[in-house]
Parts: C-alpha cells; sequence; structure tokens
C-alpha cells in the first residue's frame, strides 16, 4: 500500500516515525517512491535498475523534493538506511 | 624475503600536453601487445591493479595504466594556478595518444572504462588506424544525466564522501564487499573538483551522437561491454551506440556494474578474457600474413 511517512533524524537515529498526514508538518526533503519501486528496492537481490535510489528516480519510479543538502550531506548513510528491509527479507528467505 | 610482491612496476614520464609538461604516474606488468587501460572519472589506475596483476594475460600483453593528470600520482601541471579542472575532448585525447608515443608504443589496445570507455569511441573515430584493438567498457555515445553535478564540489557537502556515494549504486549488489569498498576508496580520495571536471567530458564537451556511425571496425577492431547494472551508461546505451557501428562487437555483462574491473575482478575477467584472445588470435595471424 501506498503510505508515506514522516520520518525524524537526529545524530544519525530515526527518533519518529509518523505515518503522514500530520496537519501542518513541515519538512526538509522527501524521497517519494512508487509500491512497485520500494518492493524491487527491497528484493535481497535486487534487479539490475531497481537497486538504487537514483536507478529508481532515473526511470522515474521515485522523485526527490525540497532542501536536498541534507540528503547529499549525508547520502550514503540514506542510502544504507532505506536498503534496511533487504537485510530482513533475506533473513526471512533463508 | 617473505613478503608478496606483485609483479606491476611503477615510474613516471614526462610528457608535453597541450604544450605544458606534464608527469604522468604509469604503472606495467607483462610483455607483449601494449595495452593501455584507462581509468573512470575521478579516479585513478589503481583500479586496474588485478588486471596488472593477471599472470595469464602478463604473457601475452604489456599492460599499462596510467593516471590522468590531476588524478592519483598525477599531479597537475606545474603551471597550474588553482582555476578549476575541466577535461574536453580534445585534451584527454591528446593525452592518450601523447602517452602512447611517449613510450613508443606499437599500435596499442586501447581499453577504457566509463569516461574512458567514451574517449575509446572517440580515438575509434578520428585515429582508428593508430590503434590495434579498441575496447568501451560501459561506453556509449551519450547517455542521460542523473544528477546534477554541482553538488560534487561545493564547500558544504564533503566532496569525497558525495562522490562515493554516488557512484556507489552504480556497483552491482553481488559484487564483494571488499571490493565495492576499494572502488569506493579511490572517490573518496579524488581532488576537489576532479570527479566534476571529468564529467564537463561526459556530459557536455564529449557527446559523440551522429558520429560514431564513421567508426571503421574493418580498421581497428572495436569491443563493447557493459554492465548489467549500470543505470549511467546502461546496457540498451551501449547496445544503441554499437547498432549505429557496423561489426562493432557487444557483450552486457552479468553481476557486474560501472567498474568491472575493480567492483568484481574475478566475475569481469571471464567476459574479458575471450576478446583479448580474439585480439592475440588477429595480431598472430597478421604476422602470419607478412612473415610467412
Amino acid at each position: 500500500m501506498d503510505q508515506p511517512f514522516h520520518a525524524s533524524i537526529r545524530g544519525g537515529r530515526i527518533i519518529d516515525l509518523t505515518p503522514a498526514p500530520v496537519l501542518m508538518r513541515s519538512w526538509r526533503f522527501a524521497y517519494r517512491a512508487s509500491p512497485t519501486a520500494w518492493t524491487e528496492y527491497w528484493k535481497p537481490m535486487p534487479r539490475p535498475g531497481w537497486h538504487d535510489l537514483f536507478a529508481l528516480t532515473k526511470r522515474e519510479e521515485a522523485v526527490l523534493e525540497g532542501d536536498l543538502h541534507p540528503f547529499m550531506a549525508h547520502l550514503q548513510y540514506f542510502k544504507d538506511v532505506l536498503a534496511l528491509p533487504r537485510l530482513q527479507a533475506s533473513a526471512g528467505a533463508s | 624475503m617473505s613478503g608478496t610482491i606483485e609483479p606491476m612496476i611503477g615510474r613516471y614520464v614526462h610528457v608535453e600536453i597541450d604544450g605544458e609538461t606534464h608527469r604522468i604516474y604509469f604503472e606495467e606488468s607483462g610483455a607483449g601487445i601494449p595495452l593501455v587501460c584507462l581509468h573512470t572519472a575521478g579516479a585513478d589506475g589503481r583500479q586496474w591493479r588485478h588486471l596488472l596483476a593477471d599472470k595469464e594475460f602478463a604473457k601475452s600483453f604489456r599492460i599499462i595504466a596510467f593516471d590522468m593528470p590531476w588524478h592519483g600520482k598525477s599531479n597537475p601541471p606545474a603551471n597550474w594556478t588553482g582555476e578549476e579542472y575541466r577535461l574536453t575532448t580534445a585534451r584527454y585525447t591528446e593525452t592518450i595518444r601523447t602517452f602512447c608515443k611517449a613510450l613508443a608504443l606499437k599500435k596499442p589496445v586501447v581499453m577504457g572504462c566509463s569516461i574512458g570507455g567514451r574517449i575509446v569511441l572517440n580515438l575509434a573515430i578520428e585515429h582508428a588506424s593508430e590503434f590495434r584493438a579498441l575496447i568501451g567498457l560501459e561506453a556509449a555515445d551519450f547517455q542521460a544525466p542523473w544528477y546534477d553535478t554541482a553538488w560534487l564540489n561545493r564547500p558544504d557537502v564533503h566532496g569525497g564522501e558525495v562522490c562515493a556515494a554516488l557512484v556507489s549504486g552504480l556497483i552491482a549488489p553481488q559484487s564483494p564487499e571488499t571490493f565495492r569498498r576499494e572502488t569506493l576508496w579511490c572517490y573518496k580520495q579524488g581532488g576537489p573538483g576532479v570527479f566534476k571536471g571529468d564529467l564537463y567530458f561526459y556530459r557536455v564537451d564529449g557527446d559523440l551522437r551522429g558520429r560514431v556511425e564513421g567508426i571503421d571496425t574493418g580498421a581497428c577492431p572495436l569491443y563493447l561491454l557493459t554492465g548489467e547494472y549500470d543505470f549511467s551508461c546502461t546496457p540498451d546505451d551501449t547496445k544503441r551506440t554499437a547498432a549505429a557501428i557496423k561489426g562493432a562487437s557487444v557483450t552486457i555483462m552479468e553481476q557486474l556494474g560501472h567498474f568491472p574491473m575493480s567492483e568484481n575482478p574475478e566475475q569481469f575477467r571471464r567476459y574479458i578474457a575471450p576478446v583479448l584472445n580474439q585480439i592475440l588470435k588477429q595480431t598472430t595471424s597478421e604476422q602470419q600474413g607478412v612473415y610467412v
């Protein structure tokens, strides 16, 4: 299901994850991807073209919005955090 | 002596590029057909260390990898005053040809990856008769940009971190973690603005659309190999490019991304060995033709 979340991160820790919409909540940047994109991205061994956050934006299955500085300044962090469900998927598969 | 010493030897050669002396660092190993290897944008010749250490290839090839000026151990030229670095098609082409002449290489094979793959196409267009064969890895006449290069060099974002993080997605998920990290380390060590300056060639100056049709693979064979996980230069980009070049050989490499030689050397070897064998066979039959 297509369910956006607001995530608050301090010092590298996710301190809050709240399902959207939240009335009048401000945000710095958003990374939004289609449900298909997340399903593909979170496979233990994703297929070519579905394996990276920018692969998804390039194929127009995801969009970046807002002030991208925090995202770009901590890019590997965000790639790693958003890829974490892959570990769970592979643990579940084994 | 108990330490393991690798076979490649590193030296410096002084060459004149665009009227200025440049001190170029290169490593080589083996003997035979000269095989000059070109690194990707914002990286250096270390990407080729596994090929340079390959005992089998070294029996028939003199494998050479040099660092482009501003990269690795090749410093900017002495007259550089700090202005923004920008690689152009003309300068890149001149650098490669000058380097080959300085080492007196007779009809070398040139193999380049990414920007190195793009410039190989330009060598095929403009100087095919100087080369025995050309190999483009992750090569296309053009590919659609997927990020703004302004992020690569600005004071409020660490250049090494952002360069490495951007290209990390171009490595196949199957590639061994140790080689993934090593490939990215090279990007973390690049000089400020150098990756961005290389991409000026890639994105702006080196658009070869409409020019590759003129490549004569009869004068110089052309091999194009692209990793299936490369979403920057996609397999479709390479196939489209090859479709316009009569006689070009195309291989799509499974479980590889944008840095085949450094991200998964063993997997890359499976694909490059047949190409090198074919070049060797072609050379042997040509020599027999001359001497018989």
